[in-house]
């Protein structure tokens, strides 16, 4: 009654075997090595860089351990920290900024492995050190700003097609236009539908006027929204690849958020500069009509004339500002610092687009004389860089902007509009940072935690319930392989939560075959024999532990469902934990003790330690 | 070896008077002290900002103290946290600085004031997310207690199901309690330790409840009283129970040796509902059974767990 046949034999084996594989790789450590990227994600590499990174290794006298070409990537394995960096500074020298090279670990785990996705557990940051960022984007700001860009649009369209209106404004996402006649609304609905057919429209007639209120839809809501998190994924991935990141992380969390997370990165302080920068840059017209002292007085005191804001410049003097927006960073294609050739001052240089470019030269040359105000706006403070003076129409989309205090500035801002500007600000509502020497100790903590945990249980078991201790303990060694080679497997992220997680899995899973166990010393008290004592014992301990283990579960996927950061990564590794030890505590567990008694016909006594029996029952 | 050596069973039931009392006296206490001293929630549900620094020499406290002085940060905490290198800083939110800023700000001047500083740790967590993680956290806990009573309903009966949300509850609010006497910081590992105390020590009453229905069915016990029988089914699983638990135990205690600070508090929380497990399934959840009237007829076998139990077997 106790034998298994050979497929469940197999089985077994076949699991174990698998499993062993999955676990080797994090055995092999890591090497320090330097990762090559283009600087745009989602370019390639072309693999003439390889040889020139080859030769420039071999130039320098730095020998290198491997070399993994991949298409977006070429990584280079080295000897020590010291070799990585020499390396970094090597490769940084010869390659241009075209490229970006960051500090990177790799296992040293042997290629077959890593082809048959047989990698070391992932490890989260708290275990390996680095930021991690939750990132608040403010959508209601690139849902206005968006507003302010169909109305614009709008105006200019109108405008082209000599269409007659007067007094266009927005209200937060609410357009409004007044026409003379019925039929200049008419016309001008038809036009302004050609922009975006999704906007809502409503008549209105108020003293004679034509008014058009211009309602954004839902659907257009959400795609600008959708559009607004897209872009500003996009702009966070460059600017991370501008950092020289290793494996970075960029994801989308819920609606509206955005996680960052930056494995290895130490300087904090610039890594927050970079990604927070909520750099938008805008031109605006100067109001000088309206700049006379009174109203400037007016303004400081917060009620500045209509249609303007009031704005500081480098020098804290008051500008008078026009609320409508000319051109924004979008518009921008490429930016670089440099001299200018006259006055030896440090500028930007930045390129238009095809748009852009039409815009600007549309408004210089409509505006000869007057200022055109450039407008930094940085964590709700907007800044005047420079309000220069338009001398004539610019054409080209070529513009500097002047008034930069040195070229480290230059330089940052540039990289700022070059990588792109966010569509809408963002703000960092969390963050966790967990230094490399911290990461190295909680390791360390979790390991021992666990081997030492483990240690007590098997003497423990193998004090109480002798063979069949060393039969539980050989179901809890197999329970610990599964998991950890399930983790390398799927790639879970493993943090020190987690760590507690296997050592507390442990914990709890032997009281599978604690209950067997006790199962079948019950069945010996009752007279049964060994045979049906084992047999009996399994049967019934199968109940209660899937009761058990199915509560167990259920707060498993609670924490999993409801749980972020730190409670998450617990509960991944309890519920996987759950699941392995169904399987090795009692069909593993089950396969030894069947292959050692099943076979004897004749067992007198099972050493499952003593049992006491009360001899008048 | 063999822990008990009964040769009749215990009668736990029997004190199961006084036992009551003193879980109402617990719970009392626990609730009293989550009111009056509540619980000291870490930044992970305030909101605010942790700082852990280190040193190649012995923290001087004061200097940090001072240093956040200098700065103009108000309201800040600062301990030695592990070890006399380590300390911990703690700032709460604040208006005119965003939770970005203001770490960098503090590690900026640390490191002016002396740079061998070494930043270990830091976790700030704006408002916004603070509330979050606390409606998370006590969903989580709704959902467990409501997944888990579902569960049993169906696989016992609804007297059980209660009973086994009352003990388990107990256990739960006996954590918190301890946790705001001894202000003994709350967070989110914490949190995940609760949660897992909620699934592990259900287990304890599961365990027993099997064995309670079991004799139930056993011709055996057919005239025997309810608390006979329920006292039957502690006492055969008794050895099971320290078995189980000591294993867990031990597991915990070497995470409090070796886990270091951050797994201490957690290591703590599971203590707590280890032990106080134990006790509740077979103190509180059993006669809160038998007090709302479970007895052979509710579940007694009928034809359809007849045919499941065989099929089971």
């Amino acid at each position: 009654m106790n034998q298994y046949s050979r497929w469940k034999y197999f089985l077994i084996l076949l699991t174990i075997g698998l499993s062993l594989i999955y676990v080797t790789p994090n055995f092999y450590g890591e090497s320090y090595a330097i990762q090559i990227m283009p600087l745009k994600s989602g370019d390639k590499i072309e693999s003439s860089v390889l040889k020139i990174v080859e030769s420039k290794l071999n130039l320098e006298n730095l020998y290198n351990k491997g070399l993994i070409y991949e298409p977006s990537s070429i990584k280079v394995k080295l000897e020590s920290a010291e070799d990585q960096l020499k390396a970094k500074t090597v490769i940084e020298d010869s390659l241009g900024n075209q490229y970006v090279v960051a500090l990177n670990l790799i296992s040293n785990s042997p290629n077959w492995l890593t082809n048959i996705g047989a990698l070391p557990m992932y490890l989260g940051l708290d275990l390996r050190g680095g930021v991690h960022f939750l990132m608040q984007v403010d959508l209601t700001t690139a849902l206005e700003k968006t507003t302010g860009g169909y109305l614009r649009d709008i105006r200019t369209e109108l405008r082209k097609d000599r269409v007659a209106y007067y007094d266009a404004k927005k209200n937060n996402d609410v357009i409004q236009i007044k026409f003379k006649t019925e039929q200049d609304l008419k016309d001008g609905k038809n036009i302004i539908r050609d922009i975006n057919p999704d906007f809502d429209f409503k008549e209105m007639k108020i003293n004679n006027e034509q008014l058009l209120k211009i309602i954004i839809s839902e659907k257009t809501k959400k795609s600008i929204t959708e559009f607004a998190i897209k872009q500003n994924l996009e702009t966070l991935n460059n600017r991370v690849n501008e950092l020289g990141v290793a494996e970075p992380i960029i994801q989308q969390q819920g609606l509206d958020r955005i996680v960052v997370q930056l494995p290895g990165v130490q300087d904090t302080a610039k890594a927050k500069e970079i990604l927070g920068r909520t750099a938008l840059l805008e031109m605006r017209m100067v109001d000088d009509e309206k700049s006379n002292p009174q109203n400037i007085e007016e303004a400081i005191n917060g009620k500045p004339p209509f249609g303007t804001e009031l704005f500081y410049d480098r020098f804290e003097n008051p500008i008078l500002v026009k609320k409508e927006v000319i051109l924004t960073g979008e518009r921008i294609t490429n930016a670089g610092p440099s001299v200018d050739s006259q006055t030896g001052q440090s500028v930007v240089s930045i390129t238009l687009d095809g748009a852009g470019s039409n815009i600007f030269k549309e408004v210089t040359r409509e505006n000869v004389g007057k200022k055109i105000a450039l407008l930094l706006i940085e964590k709700n403070l907007t800044e005047v860089i420079t309000a220069p003076v338009i001398k004539s129409e610019i054409g080209g989309g070529r513009v500097q902007i002047t008034g930069m205090r040195n070229t480290q500035e230059a330089t940052d801002i540039a990289l700022l509009l070059r990588a792109g500007s966010l569509a809408a600000p963002m703000e960092i509502i969390e963050e966790r940072t967990v230094g490399p020497s911290m990461g190295k100790e909680n390791i360390t903590k979790g390991i021992q935690s666990t081997i030492w945990g483990f240690v007590a249980i098997v003497i423990l078991m193998i004090i109480y319930y002798m063979l069949f201790g060393v039969i539980s303990v050989i179901g809890l060694s197999v329970n610990l392989l599964f998991l950890v080679a399930l983790l390398s497997a799927i790639q879970a992220t493993l943090t020190l939560p987690g760590l507690a997680a296997i050592a507390l899995t442990l914990g709890m899973a032997i009281d599978a075959n604690v209950l067997i166990n006790e199962r079948i010393r019950d069945e010996i008290r009752n007279g049964n024999t060994p045979q049906a004592s084992i047999h009996m014992g399994y049967e019934k301990a199968w109940g209660t532990i899937l009761d058990s283990n199915i509560t167990t579960m259920i707060a498993g996927l609670a924490l999993f469902m409801f749980g972020s950061g730190p409670i998450k990564g617990f509960a991944v590794v309890h519920v996987l934990g759950i699941l392995t030890s169904m399987y090795s505590a009692i069909f593993v567990s089950r396969g030894i003790v069947n292959y050692l008694y099943g076979n004897k016909r004749k067992i007198k006594k099972l050493s499952i330690g003593e049992i006491f029996k009360v001899e008048n029952n | 070896m063999e822990f008990f050596r009964v040769k009749k069973d215990i009668p736990f039931m029997s004190y199961r008077k006084i036992s009551v009392i003193i879980s109402f006296a617990i719970f009392f206490f626990s609730v009293l002290f989550l009111f009056t001293r509540g619980l000291n929630l870490g930044v992970d549900f305030t909101g605010g900002t942790i700082m852990e620094v280190s040193y190649p020499q012995v923290a001087n406290i004061e200097s940090i103290r001072s240093t956040l002085d200098e700065i103009d940060i108000k309201d800040s905490q600062v301990q030695n946290f592990g070890t006399s290198k380590d300390a911990l800083i703690r700032l709460p939110l604040t208006d005119n600085l965003s939770i970005a800023d203001l770490s960098e700000k503090v590690a900026s001047a640390l490191r002016v004031k002396d740079s061998s500083v070494q930043i270990k740790r830091v976790e700030s967590v704006g408002s916004q997310v603070g509330d979050e993680l606390y409606e998370d956290g006590a969903l989580a806990i709704l959902f467990v207690c409501l997944g888990i009573m579902v569960y049993l309903w169906l696989r016992f009966e609804w007297r059980f199901a209660v009973a086994a949300i009352v003990a388990n509850l107990h256990d739960v609010i006996i954590i918190l309690g301890f946790f705001a006497y001894f202000q003994w910081e709350f967070n989110l590992t914490v949190l995940a330790a609760v949660l897992a105390v909620l699934g592990y020590s259900v287990n304890e009453s599961v365990v027993v409840f099997d064995r309670v229905r079991e004799n139930f069915r056993s011709p055996k016990m057919r005239r025997a009283k309810v608390t006979e029988v329920v006292d039957n089914a502690i006492t055969r699983t008794m050895s099971r129970t320290i078995m189980t638990h000591l294993s867990t135990q031990t597991v915990v205690i070497a995470m409090l040796i070796f886990g270091g600070e951050i797994l201490h508090n957690f290591a703590l929380a599971l203590t707590i509902g280890i032990l106080f497990g134990i006790y509740s399934s077979i103190m509180v959840g059993c006669p809160m059974a038998i007090w709302l009237g479970t007895n052979q007829n509710n579940l007694a076998v009928t034809q359809t767990d007849q045919n499941k139990d065989n099929i089971d077997s």
